[in-house]
């Protein structure tokens, strides 16, 4: 079930708001064993394109897992078809432990009859998602007090113990440091041998030492699409990025982002 | 310690049990046996609340509507068994004397139709109700009128329909339960035994539920219910089997109320009823496990001695630590334990377990067994 094999494909997918577009017939796929990148200035519509894909807005178009039709299914559906995701401001259930967290999420695959029995030791699957988000010393520790992010690791792990066929993951390294970026770069690429993930990032380093993929969105559409030198070098791509440079302060950008003039202009501080 | 930890709830429960069944029967008179028996029913209703409410965030203001079921469903049974065969119940023929039985009282006069009824009636109900309010993702403050209404609605029903449910005056005069002699002192025991019983079994359900991964999820619904889609539930579910738990707990109480109490009216099922249910909650401490049957207990105790004497006084008495608990302990007395035990692991440097359960709170108990 987890194996290689279908494609998350995206085919002209629109969201409306009260009549505002904010996604306006958007494609691309991803597949197994690549890291797929979602860029675009604030309020290009990534986050919206995740959350239609995941059941969380109403979108028209079409969203296929495998040969399965993701649009219109509630969002509990969804996540039993193989689709995990994470979100912009990690929302771990705070008052509930590490382990707790993993084990509610890995419920998943229980039966019903299950639920009624008490936790006794821990699943085997989520001793090696401990063990692969780096959080197993901190297994007893309530997630309300962890840092940024190990919530951020806490929530790829909830979605590991899942075993989803795809992970979309909105934001993953806002807020952390350059080491934690690595890790979590390098976690996401032994992800994705098996498993498409998809990641929307607005650090255009953390992207560019990453991403296999990149897909541009501004003001609800395509831009562009490709490799990543192949997307840096698009004039389209260049002139969107600069364009808000104009009128974005440097000050509100943090310190590690500031590598690339270019495009970290479209980053606001934002989710951080 | 760490080992004993998990089963200090457990050994709470056996202390509680060993109060009411063995020390309560031995040391109280009988007219404070009845008493704590009455308040063993409400506390009964209380930790369906406390699951409802506390674990699982549903503001059920309306646990009369339950109570009632149980308590109506028991009192026509009851009636009917008190009522010589062939005749009609004393009130029906006060008001008509050529009345016929209503067909609904029918299948009340079998024991078994009536213990079923007990059980099924509220399952039923909160299922429908519960299902189509939780998938339409009706919550918080809607919810909670509306489970509001639905009490104040059943009591109106009742109190327009005096021929067939006794309206405002209720039922009474209750002579047999279930083939017993009410009116004798051992089978008072009895019934105040199988209520005392039933609070022990739904503090232990409630207890496993808590501890189950059930009980993890229905936490976390309460403060993500939205988070939890995405663990691949539908939050409507979840919610569903505490209110339907809530609900049947009410209910029992309920028709376990009717023989202690003798009497069955309106008023105990209407909104300031319910309100009261849910006080009791509040004030022990609504997401613990013990807090809500000794609060129920605590307020049903000071209904019953300063309410009666100095029925004024008490209302504002009530009042008042409302206003103190909700200022100063919104999750009830029973995090006053939480509390101290946090600071005394910090004189001894170690760190409290933040997810820890407020201990068993066995001090409230005091109140309905000393007197
Ligand atoms: N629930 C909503 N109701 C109305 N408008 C919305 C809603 N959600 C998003 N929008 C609008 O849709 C547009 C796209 O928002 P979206 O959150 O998808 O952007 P984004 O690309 O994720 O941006 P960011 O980088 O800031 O996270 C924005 O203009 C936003 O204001
Ligand atoms: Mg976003």
């Amino acid at each position: 079930m987890t194996g290689p094999g279908g494609a998350l494909v995206v085919t002209d997918l629109r969201v409306e708001f009260d009549g505002f577009v904010a996604v306006g017939g958007v494609s691309f796929d991803a597949h197994p064993g690549e890291v797929r990148f979602l860029i675009g200035p604030n309020g290009a519509g990534k986050t919206t394109c995740i959350d239609a894909i995941t059941g969380l807005s109403k979108g028209t178009g079409s969203v296929t897992l495998g040969d399965q039709q993701l649009l219109g299914r509630s969002t509990q559906k969804i996540v039993r078809l193989g689709v995990g995701r994470t979100f912009q401001t990690a929302s771990v259930f705070e008052g509930l432990s590490v382990l707790q967290n993993l084990d509610i999420a890995a419920g998943l695959h229980r039966s019903s009859l299950s639920l009624l029995r008490a936790r006794r030791g821990v699943d085997p699957a989520i001793e090696s998602a401990l063990e692969e988000i780096g959080l197993s010393e901190e297994r007893e520790t309530p997630a309300g007090i962890l840092s940024h992010g190990q919530k951020q690791w806490l929530e790829i792990g909830m979605m590991l113990v899942q075993e989803p066929r795809a992970l979309l993951l909105d934001e993953p390294v806002a807020g952390m440091s350059q080491d934690e970026r690595t890790a979590t770069g390098e976690l996401l690429q032994r992800i994705a041998q098996r498993r498409i993930v998809l990641v929307v990032e607005h650090d255009m380093d953390f992207m560019r030492r990453y991403a296999s993929r990149v897909t541009v969105l501004h003001q609800g559409k395509v831009l562009s699409e490709g490799a990543v030198a192949q997307v840096q070098a698009d004039p389209r791509v260049q002139e969107v990025y600069l364009g808000t440079a104009a009128t974005t302060t440097a000050g509100s950008v943090p310190p590690d982002a500031m590598t690339e003039t270019t495009t970290d202009a479209a980053r606001h501080g934002e989710g951080v | 310690m760490t080992r004993l930890k998990p089963w200090l709830p457990v050994i709470g429960i056996a202390v509680f049990a060993v109060l009411l069944l063995v020390v309560a029967p031995a040391v109280l008179s009988m007219h404070w046996l009845n008493n704590l028996g009455k308040y063993c029913c409400w506390a009964i209703a209380a930790v369906g609340i406390g699951l409802a409410w506390g674990r699982g965030g549903m503001l059920v203001l309306g646990q009369g509507v339950f109570f009632g079921l149980g308590a109506y469903a028991m009192a026509m049974h009851l009636t009917l068994e008190s009522t010589a065969p062939g005749s009609l119940p004393v009130f029906m023929i006060l008001y008509d004397p050529l009345a016929s039985l209503p067909a609904f009282w029918e299948p009340f006069r079998s024991d078994a139709f009536t213990l079923a009824a007990i059980v099924l009636l509220p399952v039923i109900v909160a299922g429908v109700l519960g299902y189509a309010l939780f998938k339409r993702r009706i919550k918080g403050a809607y919810f909670a009128i509306l489970s509001q209404a639905l009490a104040v609605a059943l009591a109106v029903l009742i109190s327009s329909t005096i021929r067939e449910t006794g309206g405002d005056t209720g039922l009474s005069d209750f002579k047999y339960f279930f083939g017993f002699v009410l009116n004798d002192d051992a089978n008072k025991v009895m019934v105040f035994m199988i209520a005392a019983s039933l609070l022990i079994l739904c503090l232990l359900a409630v207890w496993q539920l808590n501890r189950s991964r059930f009980g993890e999820l229905l936490v976390a619904t309460r403060d993500a219910e939205e988070r939890v889609r995405f663990l691949g539930y539908d939050p409507a579910n979840i919610k569903l089997v505490a209110y339907v738990v809530a609900a049947l707990m009410a209910s029992i109480a309920g028709a376990l109320f009717v023989p202690i109490v003798g009497i069955i009216t309106p008023a105990e099922i209407g909104a300031s009823a319910s309100i009261l249910m849910i006080a009791g909650v509040a004030l022990g401490g609504r997401a613990s496990l013990f807090g809500p049957a000794l609060g129920a207990m605590a307020i049903g105790w000071g209904q019953s001695s300063l309410g009666s004497s100095w029925p004024d006084g008490w209302v504002y008495i009530l009042g008042l630590v409302f206003i103190l608990v909700t200022l100063f302990l919104p999750m009830g007395l029973s995090s006053l334990f939480g509390k101290a035990k946090g600071l005394l692991w910090r004189s001894r440097g170690t760190p409290p377990d933040a997810l820890d359960e407020p201990a068993p709170v066995l001090e409230p108990v005091g109140d309905g067994v000393t007197k």
